[in-house]
């Protein structure tokens, strides 16, 4: 799978690189700042970038822009941005064009190897990923999700994150089937109409939650 | 401005100038009683209270008219040393403050003069609206028609009763020359005692100084304590953490030939170990600097405040460019000091926040739909953000009758970079 790295800081770009190859990706070019992305991504038209939002020369926010408008030119571009704080925010930008294929991590969960290697295999495969941290904030702040129960609550929020049937099943030690009769009740509860496809429903999800 | 408003400042005016007259007559009688507090002064123990009493009619008698005049729209300051610390009222060094400062001898100076305006001025201005007052009421015919001999404006004496009925037209043309001039009268009035009443200019220094002292006191003891924060913060959360990191991994690393499984279980609690480090340090750097402001600026920043809030609020913002960043950070800091004030005291269901830049000042607006009532003299979080923008020469203005809705308003003097591209 042919990967583009965007991230300044040269430690974490070596290492980023030197991870991913060690799971059989292929770096195909590793950039170090904001202006050389966008060129970079429509040149290659990887399988994934993961991009770091803050670079240089501005250290704003140029590698999150590029990314968005690496998407407008190539629909669907599968984008992992990486960051040092998660902003609902930015994540609800990401999600504007409507299409999967994203992924909106804090740069630390990286330490946990394997599954960020996962969730980048996940965006690349055009399904889409989101930080606890973006969809506790997300949840935060919504009162009508007092509703839910409490076990709803959980499943929505490991769906939010962009687990499938299977995943949140897993990870809640539950059977896929009472995952799914919770789905239903919880589109239900919210008013949502009911969607099989995960990223369909994952995208339904993070809209409704006002990402 | 339409006839009506012109109508109504006018005659609000000519009331101005009759008040005038009234507090006029009473300058005299103040001048006199401070006159014989200050010959009296000598007089041991009594003397120096005397003075203390009719020094301070004095100054409400100028602080009046001072107000007075803000209020018509010809601001004038209070150019009053600040009093010394510690000194009792009545004491040689309370007195040497009185008699040296020259802003009592400036009041004193401008008791009879300015009452002599006000009278002159408010008597003119009161005789031609009464003048035409009576022409509009017809007075001159009644009196023609009982008999006397009477005249009014340009027929003098009135020969016949169509003279009489034109007192009508005059009376109303001398009336609304009256209104029209009672603006002006009033705003001579005023700055006549804007000459001897403002600061000069070496007091408005002094005050400026006294007021920069203040606050770059204040500034220099928040980021004291700020950073004493941060510095706390650091040695006893992240930087422990990577300590107990660094050991976990080197026991890892004895243990690796040994016990690979412990290993494996060291190296797996100093990967949890630096993940809370960085959580901690997270919310430091977001308390120091939110880094969606540096990323974003002050629009996104409060954009996305707004969005982790539970109150639906709305943003707009007409900025067009970035903001100097230790005015942005003030201007972020104090948003969220009222949105979170807000949030928790006001019970509204909507908020609204309004950001824009005119003429050289940032001008913010924090406003709800709550229940009102707040008060900046008792809640620290309004007095917080005043004393923040004060570092800046900002100001804030807090609008909360009871029942809402709640306005905050902040100022800040700044100037734009160049636009966003």
């Amino acid at each position: 799978m042919r990967v583009v790295i965007a991230e300044d800081v040269t430690l974490l770009r070596d290492g980023l690189t030197r991870l991913l190859e060690a799971f059989d990706f292929e770096v195909v070019e590793a950039v170090d700042n904001g202006p050389a992305l966008l060129p970079a991504l429509l040149r290659h038209r990887p399988d994934v970038a993961v991009v770091d939002v803050r670079l240089p020369p501005s250290y704003t926010d140029e590698g999150l822009k590029a990314a968005i408008a690496a998407r407008i030119e190539i629909p669907g571009l599968p984008v992992l941005v990486l960051s040092q704080h998660v902003e609902p925010l930015y994540a609800r930008e990401l999600l504007t064009d409507r299409a999967g294929g994203v992924g909106y991590l804090l740069k630390e969960r990286i330490s946990d190897v394997e599954q960020f290697v996962d969730t980048v295999g996940q965006v690349a495969a055009g399904g889409t990923a989101f930080d606890p941290e973006v969809v506790a904030q997300l949840l935060a702040r919504r009162e009508p999700l007092a509703g839910l129960t409490a076990r709803e609550r959980d499943v929505l929020r490991h769906v939010a994150e962009g687990r499938s049937n299977g995943a949140v099943a897993a990870r809640l030690f539950i059977t896929e089937k009472v995952v799914s009769k919770h789905i239903n009740s919880i589109f239900a509860k919210l008013g949502m109409p009911p969607s099989d496809d995960d990223n369909r429903r994952v995208l339904a999800v993070l809209m409704y939650l006002g990402a | 401005m339409t006839f009506r408003d012109r109508a109504h400042i006018g005659m609000s005016a000519s009331a101005d100038g009759l008040f005038a007259i009234g507090l006029a007559l009473l300058n005299p009688a103040v001048l006199a009683f401070w006159l014989v507090g200050l010959v009296f002064s000598p007089v041991p123990v009594l003397g120096p209270e005397l003075l203390a009493v009719t020094t301070t009619v004095v100054r409400w008698r100028a602080d009046l008219e001072r107000r007075l005049s803000t209020r018509a729209g010809v601001p004038i300051g209070r150019p009053y040393r600040p009093a010394p610390e510690g000194a009792d009222v009545g004491s040689r060094r309370w007195l040497r403050w009185i008699v040296r400062d020259p802003a009592t001898w400036r009041d004193t100076a401008w008791l009879v003069p300015g009452a002599l305006v006000a009278l002159t001025l408010g008597l003119l201005t009161v005789a031609l609206a009464a003048y035409g007052l009576a022409g509009a009421l017809l007075l001159p015919l009644w009196l023609f028609l009982g008999g006397a001999w009477f005249g009014y404006g340009v027929f003098w004496p009135t020969a016949n009763v169509a003279q009489g009925w034109l007192a009508l037209p005059q009376g109303l043309l001398i009336v609304s020359f009256g209104l029209a001039v009672a603006t002006s009268t009033r705003s001579i009035r005023m700055r006549f005692a804007r000459l001897f009443l403002a600061p000069t200019r070496s007091a408005e220094l002094r005050l400026r100084v006294a007021h920069l002292t203040m606050t770059r006191a204040d500034a220099i003891d928040a980021q004291a304590a700020e950073l004493r924060r941060i510095e706390r913060d650091l040695h006893d959360g992240a930087q422990a953490r990577m300590v107990s990191v660094g050991m976990t991994i080197g026991l890892a690393e004895r243990l690796v030939r040994r016990d690979p499984t412990a290993a494996l279980k060291l190296l797996a609690e100093a990967r949890a170990a630096s993940t809370s480090a960085l959580v901690e340090l997270r919310h430091l750097v977001r308390g120091i600097h939110p880094p969606v402001l540096a990323e974003r600026g002050l629009e996104g920043a409060v954009r996305a405040l707004a969005m982790s809030l539970p109150v639906r609020t709305a943003v707009t913002s007409h900025l067009p460019g970035r903001l100097d960043t230790p005015v942005e950070s003030a201007a972020y800091f104090a948003v969220a000091e009222a949105l979170t004030n807000l949030s928790r005291h006001s019970n509204a269901r909507s908020a609204w926040v309004a950001l824009r830049h005119v003429d050289g000042w940032l001008r913010v607006e924090v406003g709800d739909d709550g229940d009102g009532g707040a008060d900046p003299g008792r809640g620290t979080g309004l007095h917080g953000i005043e004393r923040r923008l004060d570092a800046f020469d900002g100001t804030m203005a807090v609008s909360s009758p009871p029942g809402g809705p709640t306005v905050v308003t902040m100022e800040l003097p700044c100037v734009l970079s160049s636009p966003r591209t």
